[in-house]
């Protein structure tokens, strides 16, 4: 999902750049203020863990395989403001020394995977913690349509600041982008419930760190950066998701991103015509479908929640079958 | 493959190598700011570009086999995004084009990674006034990168040593424990880290 350089026009790239300097300034003053000094080494640390856990590949169908993100993992574990840090630190890493990820796409990349992955996965997990209830089994479940939602989202994202750029048709980009991650999303949802539920089994207090912060955000910075989320998604996404067919252009107008290719021959038209008549169809069959993924990982969600929470009750007559049947 | 991966700065005595890490920064920045900002079409300019990169590349004395192979490894994330631009109308232009684009700046990340270590590139962050608490971040995920990389290795292959069963689902939860216990690990060493920064006079 790393934008390469090349990809983006230069005022998506600028805007994102914009956008990901204040989340990141933002979560670095929050982190300042509400982390203690002895968690801060953590958050270095953790960013190397989730470069580490990138590494370690899982098998998926047909001879692919896939590895976890690791934004919402993060974002449970750390609190949402470390987790934007540990993911900021892993992308300029990847960026920098491996290539991975464009220079000149950096603030878009910082701002889909190090933002809106971890500010709305976050979101999400503790909206439904508050709606299910903080013991094991709402957790998990929060964990998991959580990392589904943050998926989804920041492929979704990815997907209007390409299609912004004029590199994709937005017809093909939301389907493509949107309908992949959904998929990425199940097995980013299985591998991170089932890491948070080894933790809460192995070193239940690493958890409750994170936990105690399970409320809705409380800090006026998280509410800051989820700001900036928003307004992120309503430049890059919502154009597309306007009924009429004109209304991606007029919203171009407004913002300034309309076409204007004879007047700026040095950046290459963000909108062509051509593009517009298939959105409206296009991002509105994806947005059914992506509103029933939402309710399929929902019920999965809680699925696999009930399924890794361990049941006392159940255990205790096993083993009382086991000594019966020594008996 | 990992130590192609995990150690992009190769040593080499060469004029290239001896500049200065924020010289070299600021030349890779505007050499990848023009090549984007390029009109689509202007073939003759990507050929100057290539030709600016070769030329640095020879200066440098790097194995030209060693940067192939780096840039083959990132390639296909490029090109995988540029295969979606194909589905619009005048498609292979757009797609030729940001490919074009995308391998050169590829190979100019490529290039100043394999002349630059990442501790250089920190202090030109630090110098340039990026704030204390991310280049604090970055330097200890720098640091610790390469020991919880050996240590995920040593775990997932002493999991795949105890694993006979091999269907998918029993991998992927016994994958997810090595990335949990990882985790623990990871938090007890910060524990740790943080005590010696400590008994070393670190301040925040």
């Amino acid at each position: 999902m790393h934008i390469p350089d090349g990809f983006l026009d230069a005022r998506i790239a600028a805007a994102s750049g914009v956008l990901a300097l204040a989340g990141v300034g933002v979560a670095l003053r929050t982190v300042k203020r509400t982390v203690p000094p002895r968690r801060v080494p953590l958050i270095g640390l953790a960013a190397a863990f989730v470069f580490a856990a990138q590494m370690l590949n899982f098998p998926v169908a047909g001879g692919t395989s896939g590895h976890v993100i690791g934004a919402v993992l993060v974002a449970v574990l750390l609190g949402p403001e470390a987790a934007v840090l540990a993911m900021t630190a892993v992308l300029v890493l990847q960026c920098f020394m491996f290539a991975d990820g464009g220079v000149t796409a950096l603030g878009a990349n910082v701002f889909d995977m190090a933002l809106v992955a971890p500010v709305v996965g976050y979101t999400v997990y503790a909206l439904a913690v508050r709606l299910a209830g903080t013991g094991l089994r709402s957790r998990l479940f929060a964990t998991a349509f959580a990392a589904w939602c943050s998926t989804v989202a920041a492929a979704t994202c990815c997907a209007g600041q390409l299609a912004l750029s004029g590199a994709v048709a937005p017809g093909a980009a939301f389907p493509a982008m949107a309908g992949v991650h959904m998929l990425i999303g199940i097995g980013e949802a299985l591998i991170t419930t089932m890491v948070i539920a080894t933790v809460a089994g192995a070193r239940p207090e690493l958890l409750t760190v994170g936990g105690d912060e399970a409320e809705l955000p409380r800090y006026c910075g998280t509410v800051v950066t989820g700001l900036i989320v928003s307004l992120g998604l309503a430049v890059f996404v919502a154009p597309f998701a306007c009924g009429w067919p004109d209304g991606l252009e007029k919203v171009a107008v407004v913002l300034g991103f309309a076409p204007r290719a004879a007047e700026q021959p040095l950046i290459p038209s963000p909108l062509p015509d051509y593009a517009v008549p298939g959105v409206s169809s296009a991002f509105a069959s994806t947005a059914v479908a992506g509103g029933v993924g939402t309710v399929i990982a929902f019920v999965l969600a809680w699925i696999l929640a009930r399924a890794l929470t361990p049941r006392p009750a159940s255990v205790c007559a096993g083993e009382t079958r086991k000594e019966s049947d020594r008996a | 493959m990992h130590e192609l991966l995990l150690s992009p700065y190769q040593h080499r005595q060469s004029r290239i190598h001896r500049l200065p890490a924020g010289m070299k920064l600021a030349g890779a920045g505007v050499f990848v700011m023009t090549v984007v900002l390029l009109p689509r079409t202007v073939w003759s300019a990507y050929g100057v570009a290539a030709a600016i990169l070769l030329l640095v590349a020879a200066l440098s004395r790097l194995p030209p086999g060693r940067l192939v192979q780096r840039l083959l490894l990132v390639e296909p994330f490029a090109l995988g995004v540029a295969l979606l631009a194909l589905l619009q109308p005048n498609g292979l232009e757009i797609f030729l084009a940001m490919l074009t684009k995308s391998t050169l700046c590829l190979f100019c990340m490529v290039l100043l990674a394999a002349v630059t270590r990442f501790s250089d590139v920190l202090q030109v962050l630090w110098r340039i006034g990026v704030p204390s608490l991310l280049v604090t971040t970055l330097a200890l995920m720098y640091r610790y990168l390469f020991l919880l990389f050996d240590e995920a290795g040593c775990m997932a292959r002493a999991r795949r040593s105890r694993t006979f069963r091999a269907d998918r689902w029993s991998v992927w939860r016994s994958s997810a424990t090595v990335i949990a216990q990882l985790f623990v690990r990871t938090s007890e060493r910060a524990e740790r880290v943080y005590a010696a920064m400590c008994a070393r006079g670190w301040k925040t």
